[in-house]
């Protein structure tokens, strides 16, 4: 949202966008960011060499555990980000409202929708000038939930689904999410949404870290190093 | 037949000594993956029990199922099983045809009302009324509904009656289903495989005719004893797969090595069966023991995910055939397109606007 909520509603847009310095991310929503980000990223390039394995190792097979290791990294960096998810949903509850973003659109509210207008004809070159926010655009939170929170709550169903086919019959991971197979078909349909799924992923890298630099450069505010320090800098002190 | 005999009778009967009786017994108990103890429990069944009448029944199939069925390979198994079992009514097997065989079909199940086991092998298509498999001069989903009333359990043999199988692939004219969308207030048990392997249909009928009940089932209905894991589970190929070492064509070197199947394609992987630990034709061999990936033939649609030999197989989303990384990777480029267009536009922009401001702040000054 572009207003801090607790400001009247007289002065906001003057002292908010005034100020040249907020608090956004707090520590352990940048620490999640981070995680993700390396996590997601190993978890790409596992998973498409799982699909698609590298050349074949010479020599006897007790010396080598190359795929092994491969599906290794795949499972270990799985539970690192899935566990990160659930604390970051965690986080949503206790921290700031900021950090309620990413899960929550308030598509209820008249402004955002107007916002969201604006910020479609700002990347369509039709506005020139942007806006400031101190969180998420609205277009940006929208895609954030929209590809970010729905392809990761994709990727941990499809994923543990395939997971719980080598914990075996009745494991936790099978308990939980062995419905998902029948849901699909059988197990191949799994393997191929879930490579599907990494596409999408990958589809989001692309257009998040695209945006972040632009916006970094474009924009009024900072992005990248925001994510770093938790502070959003804005370049100049014209209020909205 | 009488059906007071018992099944240790019969096998009495038919010249089976007491010791190849127990083997049996012991053996069954194995195969079902139960402790030593029950092998006396599975003697006792049969020494007191009743025979059990099994009404079979062949839809749109190719009979591979009988024909594995009567191949099972415990040299006793196949006597004891069809001496254990009173079939009353098997088109492949009995000797009427005809009238006659429609009223052995039908007094068996006056008799046995209720009683029997009914054993599907192949399913009904439903276009046209049913009219692409006719049996009796009616279409043969009528006599599955009929006889499904009175059973007491049903077993789908087969990838047919499970899933659909061949004939239900894409674009499936005759719309053939499997006979869970036909029988929908039974217990169906699935026993897929095309076919399924001998010992397991005879090792599912065994457990039912001992314990009285039906075997446990998992989420999509198959005895948990033989489809709980996957033939990549099993597979002796295993360790070149965690190594990495992959035949990469049919003729190379590493084929002759005997390494893992997984880039020709093999399905093993994803398929839910016993082959890799039961294996075939009396334990000799399972498909990649002989040098061929295993194609998933007991998976739900097994024809309709393209090649056999793809690791990738091809979704099916409005009308394209392509698999993910295809699908992935042009949806990739064109976003990566649009996202390098978008950067020029951008730095255009960006350049023409300073521009303009500097212009702008030297006429101020
Ligand atoms: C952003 C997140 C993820 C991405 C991009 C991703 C990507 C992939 C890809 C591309 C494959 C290969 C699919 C194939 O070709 O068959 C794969 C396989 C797999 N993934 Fe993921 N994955 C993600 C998250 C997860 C999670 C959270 C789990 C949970 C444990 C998981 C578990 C698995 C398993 C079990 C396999 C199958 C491994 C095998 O067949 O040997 N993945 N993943
Ligand atoms: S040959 Fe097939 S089943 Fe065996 S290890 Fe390789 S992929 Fe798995």
């Amino acid at each position: 949202m572009a207003l801090e909520k607790n400001l009247t509603p007289e002065d906001s847009h003057e002292r908010v966008r005034r100020q040249t310095a907020v608090y956004v991310y707090e520590a352990p929503v940048r620490l999640w960011h981070w995680i993700t980000a390396f996590g997601v990223l190993t978890l790409v390039i596992t998973g498409f060499l799982i699909g698609r394995p590298p050349p074949s190792v010479s020599g006897e097979a007790i010396d080598h555990y190359l795929m092994g290791y491969i599906r290794f990294a795949h499972f270990a960096a799985a539970y690192v980000v899935t566990l990160a998810f659930i604390g970051r949903i965690y986080w949503a509850f206790v921290g700031n409202h900021h950090s309620r973003e990413l899960f929550l659109v308030p598509i209820h509210r008249k402004r955002w929708w107007g916002e969201l207008w604006h910020e479609i004809r700002w990347y369509l070159f039709l506005e020139r000038t942007p806006r400031k926010y101190i969180g998420h655009n609205p277009l940006g939170q929208l895609i954030m939930f929209g590809v970010f929170v729905v392809g990761m709550v994709f990727m941990i169903i499809t994923g543990f689904a395939l997971y719980s086919e080598g914990t075996g019959v009745g494991s936790w991971q099978d308990q939980l999410f062995g419905w998902v197979i029948p849901l699909f078909g059988q197990s191949q349909d799994v393997h191929t949404w879930h490579r599907l799924g990494m596409w999408f992923m990958v589809i989001f890298v692309l257009t998040h870290v695209y945006v972040a630099v632009r916006e970094d450069i474009m924009s009024r505010q900072s992005m990248t190093s925001t994510m770093l320090s938790g502070w959003r800098l804005f370049k100049d002190d014209r209020p909205d | 037949m009488s059906n007071t005999e018992t099944f240790y009778q019969v096998m009495r009967r038919q010249g089976i000594t007491r010791r190849s009786f127990m083997k049996y017994c012991s053996l069954t108990a194995a195969a079902l993956g139960l402790g030593p103890a029950y092998a006396l429990q599975i003697a006792h069944a049969m020494e007191t029990k009743q025979r059990t009448p099994v009404i079979w029944l062949n839809g749109l199939e190719c009979t591979c199922c009988s024909e594995s069925f009567i191949r099972s390979a415990h040299p006793l198994v196949k006597d004891v099983v069809l001496s254990m079992i009173s079939l009353d009514y098997n088109e492949l097997l009995m000797a009427s045809a005809g009238h006659q065989a429609q009223a052995a079909l039908e007094a068996s199940m006056e008799n046995h009302w209720g009683q029997y086991i009914l054993a599907v092998e192949g399913n009904p298509p439903l276009n046209e009324d049913g009219m692409f498999c006719i049996s009796g001069g009616k279409p043969f989903v009528e006599k599955l509904k009929k006889s499904a009333e009175g059973a007491k359990a049903v077993i789908a043999w087969g990838s047919c009656a499970s899933w659909g199988c061949v004939q239900a692939a894409r674009p499936n004219p005759t719309q053939a289903v499997p006979i869970d969308k036909v029988i929908t207030d039974k217990p169906v048990i699935k026993v897929p495989g095309c076919p399924p392997i001998a010992e397991v249909m005879t090792g599912v009928i065994t457990y039912m005719l001992t314990f009285d009940r039906i075997p446990e089932l998992d989420r999509q209905r198959r005895p948990k004893m033989f489809y709980s894991q996957r033939i990549h589970d099993k597979c002796y190929r295993r360790a070149h797969f965690d190594a990495g070492q992959f035949v990469e064509r049919w003729d190379d070197d590493n084929a002759r090595k005997g390494y893992c199947l997984y880039k020709v394609g093999c399905k093993g992987p994803t398929t839910y069966n016993a082959c890799s630990t039961v294996r075939w034709n009396e334990g000799i061999s399972f498909p990649i023991q002989s040098g061929h990936g295993c194609i998933g033939c007991s998976e739900d649609g097994f024809w309709d995910h393209g090649s056999f030999y793809d690791r990738l197989t091809n979704v099916n989303l409005f009308g394209i055939e392509k698999n993910a990384d295809r699908v992935g990777m042009a949806a990739a480029g064109v976003v990566g397109t649009a996202i390098a267009a978008h950067a020029a536009v951008s730095a255009i922009k960006q350049t023409t606007q300073r521009k303009k401001k500097e212009a702008e702040q030297e006429r101020n000054s």
